[in-house]
């Protein structure tokens, strides 16, 4: 998707002016979100709409310079390892899987953390897929606009 | 009482909003009102103290989900069709308008034996509900109980909604990842420019 705008000034300035914020909100989202409402899948999905806004103001590639698909890659099966890990290692610990009480020395201590991680791990990986789904549109966008601007010129 | 005025107000801008897009041929507009009507979907949710579906629905609906169908539109892009006008049906209206009327008709029947909205005696109240609004403070103590029942009680659950998210990921990676379906495209349109 070739959709940067390239002269419009104003989008450019409030842009770099609320994407700090979109970040923050997005980890106050993920990290507040056994007080308040939210929790790793919402703040997962702010803090990809800040790249995202990104993207579309300055161009993908710039966006993609920030965070590579290498990098998103990793991190999106890194998301579900840290979750998935959470279980093992309370098995190891002598619980059941995903029971968190034996991650600290008291039961609530123990939710607390695991319920932190996992969803740490849920954020990450939300992020990274809509990333990746995202990039993945923009680059075929590209592709098949400059394939068409070809044959517009034959 | 204010709390049905507001209910009222949002569910007729729905209605209207809806209509709208049934009738509206062009499709960049179409989307730009999808993002709407999830937004005020977001603010029924929030009325109905769902904060964090609220949440979801605001980021995801009216969100991710509108770049992602405009993305799609730019995909599928012709020189021939640059406005993007829905074709015009080929069809009569009346099989499916009266499909719709019955199912919707035996849709709103149905809700009469629901059980009105927050009562304490319906069956989804007396089940699991009771015990996870008493026991989830001093068992977990995570005071938002959604976030309680999601990550602890049905931490499985959500396990499984985590790697549906990655397997999506993947899906969408190998079905448009590379720019290969393209390539040999330009490279046939090189060739045409030889002979």
């Amino acid at each position: 998707m070739a959709v940067t705008v390239k002269h419009n000034l104003i989008l450019r300035v409030v842009s770099k002016f609320i994407i700090p914020l979109i970040f923050l909100f997005a980890l106050y989202v993920q990290f507040h979100g056994d007080f308040g409402p939210g929790g790793g899948f919402q703040a997962g999905v702010i803090f990809s709409a800040a790249i995202i806004l990104y993207a579309l103001v300055f161009g993908a590639d710039k966006a993609k310079r920030v965070i590579t698909p290498y990098v998103l890659r990793l991190l999106a099966s890194l998301g579900v390892l840290i979750y998935a890990g959470t279980g093992v290692a309370t098995i190891l610990l002598g619980g059941n899987f995903l029971e968190y009480g034996v991650l600290a020395s008291s039961q609530v201590a123990g939710q607390h953390l695991g319920i932190l991680v996992i969803e740490l791990g849920v954020g990450i990986t939300v992020m990274s897929v809509m990333l990746i789904i995202f990039f993945a549109f923009a680059e075929r966008g590209q592709a098949v606009l400059s394939s068409n601007a070809e044959s517009e010129r034959e | 009482m204010i709390d049905n005025i507001v209910d009222i107000t949002l569910l007729s801008f729905l209605v209207i909003l809806a209509l709208a897009i049934i009738r509206m041929r062009s499709l960049f507009a179409v989307v730009m009102l999808f993002s709407g009507f999830s937004f005020l979907s977001a603010g029924l949710f929030v009325v109905m103290d769902a904060a964090d579906v609220a949440f979801t629905e605001a980021a995801v609906g009216a969100g991710i989900s509108s770049v992602l169908m405009l993305a799609t539109l730019a995909l599928t892009y012709s020189s021939k069709n640059a406005d993007k006008e829905e074709k015009p049906t080929t069809h009569k209206p009346w099989l499916p308008l009266s499909v719709v009327t019955i199912t919707g008709a035996l849709l709103i029947y149905g809700t009469f034996d629901l059980p009105s909205f927050g009562d304490p005696d319906a069956p989804s109240q007396l089940h699991v509900a009771p015990y996870y609004l008493e026991k989830s403070m001093p068992e977990t103590g995570v005071p938002n109980v959604v976030t309680a029942v999601l990550a602890s009680y049905r931490g499985f659950d959500t396990l499984g909604e985590v790697t549906v998210i990655f397997t999506a990921g993947i899906a969408v990676l190998l079905l448009i990842g590379g720019r290969r379906r393209v390539k040999p495209k330009t490279e046939k349109n090189g060739g045409n420019r030889e002979t």
